[in-house]
């Protein structure tokens, strides 16, 4: 029999054991694989299965839905009812019940725009005149006072649509400021080195709560009588400057990354500062640190929620005075639970986002 | 009086010259790397340096376009004189070519996009008529086909061309070479050789650290052999392998040629 002959059974037929295909092979490598595997696969099943039937039946089976807080009490499950009765004041917090809709079409208009951005072919000139015609629509629909629509006090945005709008403009402003603060901490300048190494550490020093204090009672005694400087602004510098000073030493650590030929080539062929950094030095150093700066925005945002503390009625705020009403007094679990989603949603979004542009940036670029 | 009437002389050698260096030298930090340089380039000439590692070759080139900074001394670039002026050393660098041992290709960007960078922010050529420069170079180095992929998916050799494609794009008077095939496997650096012996041919004023001896003897009208910073021994190719005069040349020759 010759090697050619199809008739060869050495190289026909032969599968591999039945123990390393399929699911019994994946068990086998995955969750058995050894005396300790084995043990620890067992213990995890038994807790599974100790924990989530009751937490299906709770959340789930015997939960109320759409009841009174006074009915939720006689429930044995969960009461969503805390969370579905007053979804409007949870969501939207003391924006005039009648012109609620109004912050729902921003937020909607705000998703429509980051779920158009966030395809990389729309990234061209055009895509900033589109956001500074929806962030000019946005800003109408929440502050109105034109083409009749009544006017509402910054003082009354709250709930949801004040989460988004400080941690989305606190990201899109703090992210170039850190990569300039980065750019001024390398710089050869010695003013602006100094400066940078400054601010930096100084606004590292301080915890986020102080800076939010400080916007809050200690500015507004520097400025002169009769002006005030709306309070939401304030937390949002805040918030800026905090999280910028973070940016910043993490796009530091990507510059340091870029080999010095990356430099050298660049400038060799008559590039200014500006444009091999804009050019050459920045898309690479910014990809490089991609997850550790998505780490940072994704805690920025979350961090929004100290803004409770200076007295802006955030999500986390407004949930809260919804849990002092006695009516509903003791369903914090459920109340919670369903900002944790939303919080969730957000989070999740953002890193797996940063997945996805992490990889393709990344193609075709290694072998 | 004297003063003008040596400057006046001095214009009249730079006519031909596209680079002068005169007594230049150069420190980092206590290590006195370059220790009294001379030396014209004229138009058209091609000077291969060869010496020992640590010799001060590659910091001499690096001079010439000011990656490295000269303490003391003169440095003329075709009539422009580099001090610490930013706009004439970018000028400076627009018209001399540099290329790198480790090629120094823009990872991120395709192989069209390296090289059309520099004529479309520095020279501000419309981009489609970069782009058809940059092919024309491409299949000068006969690379042409790869013109999307990225750096990463080429061979060292083919980076090389690249990188050489891409200083041409500039369209440069004069062209550096630091060590070009140092880095490279050694099936791979006769393609490139083969490129600058082209190069050459045309007419291009070339400054080249090696230590290919073949290609010294082909192509350079001057080989210079550098040693502790000083510039030991100037010659034509023929004088200076047959017949090499300082003692450090004939040894370093003993030790490359085997």
């Amino acid at each position: 029999m010759s090697l050619n002959d199809p008739g060869d059974t050495r190289t026909q037929g032969v599968k591999p054991p039945v123990t390393h295909v399929g699911i019994l092979g994946w068990m086998k490598a995955n969750l058995f694989n050894g005396a300790l595997n084995s043990v620890l696969t067992i213990a995890t099943l038994y807790l599974l299965w100790k924990v989530v039937p009751p937490l299906i039946r709770w959340a789930f089976i015997d939960s109320v839905w759409h009841t009174t807080g006074k009915a939720c009490r006689h429930a044995a499950g969960a009461c969503w009812s805390v969370v579905w009765e007053n979804i409007r004041f949870i969501l939207f917090g003391f924006y005039p019940y009648d012109s609620q809709w109004r912050p729902l079409v921003a937020m909607l208009l705000l998703f429509g725009l980051l779920f158009y951005s966030q395809n990389r072919k729309h990234w061209k000139k055009h895509l900033i005149y589109v956001w500074i015609g929806g962030l000019f629509v946005m800003g109408l629909l929440m502050k109105g006072g034109l083409f009749g629509l009544s006017s509402v006090e910054s003082t009354k945005w709250s709930g949801l649509p004040l989460t988004l709008l400080l941690s989305i403009f606190g990201l899109t402003a703090a992210y170039p400021l850190g990569v300039v603060l980065a750019l001024g901490r390398r710089s050869k300048m010695v003013l602006v080195k100094w400066l940078s190494v400054t601010y930096i550490e100084m606004i590292r020093g301080v915890p986020l709560i102080s800076l939010l204090f400080m916007s809050a009672i200690i500015f507004p005694l520097f400025l002169p009588e009769g002006i005030t400087i709306n309070k939401i602004l304030r937390a949002q510098v805040a918030i800026i400057l905090f999280t910028a000073a973070y940016i910043a030493e993490v796009v530091r650590g990507g510059l340091q990354a870029m080999p010095r030929g990356q430099y050298e080539a660049a400038e060799s062929m008559g590039l200014n500062y500006y444009l091999t950094m804009r050019l050459v030095i920045l898309p690479q150093a910014l990809k490089i640190v991609i997850p550790p700066t998505v780490s940072i925005l994704i805690s920025a945002f979350k961090d929004t929620s100290l803004v409770v503390i200076i007295a802006l009625w955030d999500l986390l705020k407004t949930t809260q005075s919804v849990l002092a009403n006695p009516e509903w007094m003791g369903f914090s679990a459920e109340a919670y639970i369903f900002i944790a989603l939303l919080y969730f949603g957000g989070c999740f979004s953002m890193s797996s986002y940063s997945r996805k542009l992490e990889r393709e940036l990344s193609a075709g670029e290694q072998q | 009086m004297k003063e003008e009437e040596t400057k006046k002389m001095h214009d009249g050698q730079a006519e031909n010259a596209m680079v002068e260096i005169i007594d230049m030298h150069k420190w980092f930090g206590e290590f006195h790397v370059l220790q009294g340089i001379n030396l014209t380039v004229q138009k058209k000439e091609r000077i291969v340096i060869c010496g020992p590692s640590g010799s001060g070759k590659s910091t001499l080139i690096r001079c010439i376009n000011r990656l490295e900074e000269h303490q003391k001394g003169r440095i003329i670039v075709d009539g422009i004189e580099l001090t610490s002026n930013i706009k004439n050393i970018e000028k400076v660098r627009a018209e001399v070519g540099m290329v790198f041992q480790h090629f120094n290709l823009f990872p991120h960007l395709t192989i069209i996009d390296n090289l059309t960078l520099g004529p479309i922010w520095v020279r501000k050529v419309p981009k489609a008529e970069a782009e058809e420069t940059a092919m024309f170079y491409l299949e000068k180095v006969h690379i042409a086909e790869q013109a999307r992929k990225y750096p990463g998916q080429l061979s060292g050799g083919q980076q090389q061309r690249v990188a050489i494609a891409r200083s041409l794009c500039m369209k440069p008077k004069l062209m550096l070479f630091d060590e070009p095939t140092s880095a490279l496997d050694p099936e791979m650096i006769k393609e490139v050789l083969d490129v600058m012996i082209e190069l050459a041919q045309e007419g291009m004023t070339m400054l080249v650290v090696t230590h290919e001896m073949g290609f010294a003897k082909s192509v350079a009208h001057r080989v210079l052999f550098m040693d502790y910073g000083r510039i030991v021994e100037a010659n034509t190719p023929e004088e200076f392998f047959d017949n090499p005069q300082h003692d450090r040349t004939k040894l370093f020759l003993s030790q490359i040629l085997h």
